[in-house]
């Protein structure tokens, strides 16, 4: 009976696993509802300041910002947003693969990268992969504020104002359902101008009042804003992710002890079996 | 029919209205403002106070606004508010008090006394005390 005793242990120890795997799925799921009205009230700003910052730059400005100039590129920034915390499938890999093949292509004209990281997923990525790490930012929690996260996006700001990189991109995971998530990479420096046939010819906005002011208004709301979102829906994404991680191990321990439950069955009976064919034998050779 | 635009009205909070308008005036830093369709592109920035909307049918809405930007381009609108509530939502006791502890704060300017807070403050609750006086107008 060695074997059955080691079998029922194997199944006692599955079925724990199982109870926290469903437990951390129930909370994944309660805590994605409150990350995804936090995005989602988040999205209608930060879709129309991209607009608004999209005919920016298409129109001709009597004062062109630095973040307006569309420099000849020698070295890229990126901002890579992940999540602190793991277990939430392959959330984080698929970023980090799609962010690497980027770089790669960059690379192969010779043009170097560096880096801005949200999340303690990208600090220990980077720390394995290497490359130039400039800004790191992590234990967001679950409702972000823009204060802390300001310190890190601005020094990769500030890179692109120095002339250390002449594109800033932000690397995250966009939201699409429950069941998706998909790694994206957008272009948040130099402003990216809209394309829109109708208001491609010379034109300028009247500024009320100085187009200086409020053009540097206007862009730091919106990479306060871009950024933010980015964060806000990464943080859907990971207890999307996270849910959907926890119910495939969740179903995955089920059918794994229904498996060795079968097991167990099968050897206690070939045991009873024996015990019997013994007691008969012994019987016969009295 | 009048002719129309499109009007957008969002907070950092939540988008607050989206539809076609005849005509939007606001508060903007400069004074106010009235829009029409196919006015020539503009940028500025808002004052806190109410953003009025002339809809299609002749009625009005009211929304208040604390500050923001807005952009004008000759077929479409946006207002970018840093928050924006439409204006019944605005609570009156609530801002009478804002205003009277603002007012008195800038009066009474003691040792650690930030004059433009308190006076942004201040901007702030007569803007609502405003919008209201406004909303209550129409509907008399």
């Amino acid at each position: 009976m060695a074997a059955a005793r080691e079998i029922k242990d194997k199944i006692g120890g599955i079925q724990n696993t199982q109870k926290i795997t469903s437990a951390m799925e129930m909370v994944a799921a309660s805590k994605m509802r409150k990350t995804q009205d936090r995005m989602r009230e988040g999205r209608p700003y930060a879709t129309r300041i991209r607009a608004v910052i999209g005919h920016l730059a298409n129109a001709a400005p009597e004062y062109r910002h630095a973040f307006m100039e569309d420099r000849a590129v020698k070295k890229v920034g990126y901002i890579v947003i992940s999540t602190d915390k793991g277990l939430c499938g392959g959330l984080n890999v698929n970023l980090f693969r799609t962010l690497v093949k980027d770089m790669s292509e960059w690379k192969s004209k010779g043009i170097d990268s560096q880096f801005g990281l949200v999340g303690n997923k990208a600090i220990s990525f980077f720390n394995s992969f290497g490359g130039e790490v400039t800004a790191t930012v992590n234990h967001l929690g679950e409702a972000p504020s823009m204060n802390d996260l300001i310190g890190g996006v601005k020094v990769m700001i500030d890179a692109f104002e120095d002339g250390e990189i002449d594109r800033l991109y932000i690397a995250c995971n966009k939201f699409e359902s429950a069941m998706t998530q998909t790694p994206e990479i957008n272009q948040l420096l130099p402003l990216l101008a809209e394309d829109d046939e109708e208001i491609k010819h010379r034109w300028d906005y009247l500024y009320e009042p100085e187009a200086r002011e409020l053009i540097e208004g206007l862009i730091e709301r919106y990479i306060e804003s871009q950024v933010y979102q980015a964060v806000v829906e990464n943080s859907a994404c990971e207890q999307a992710a996270k849910m959907m991680a926890m119910k495939n191990a969740t179903d995955n321990a089920g059918s794994l002890i229904d498996e060795l439950t079968l097991l167990y069955n099968n050897v206690r009976q070939a045991a009873i079996t024996q015990e019997i064919a013994e007691i008969v034998g012994g019987a016969a050779a009295v | 029919m009048a002719m129309t635009m499109h009007c957008n009205i969002v907070s950092a909070e939540k988008e607050i209205f989206s539809g076609r308008v005849t005509m939007l005036v606001a508060t903007g830093s400069l004074g106010e403002l009235g829009i029409m369709p196919g006015h020539a592109p503009l940028l500025t920035g808002l004052r806190p106070g109410p953003v009025r909307l002339l809809m299609d049918n002749g009625e009005e809405e009211v929304f208040f606004a604390s500050g923001g930007f807005l952009e004008v381009q000759p077929g479409i609108t946006t207002v970018l508010a840093d928050t924006a509530l439409r204006a019944d939502d605005l609570d009156e006791a609530a801002a009478i008090e804002a205003r009277d502890a603002a007012e008195k704060g800038v009066a009474d300017q003691g040792a650690e006394f930030n004059f433009s807070v308190a006076a942004a403050q201040l901007a702030e609750a007569s803007a609502r005390l405003r919008t209201l006086d406004e909303l209550r107008k129409r509907k008399r």
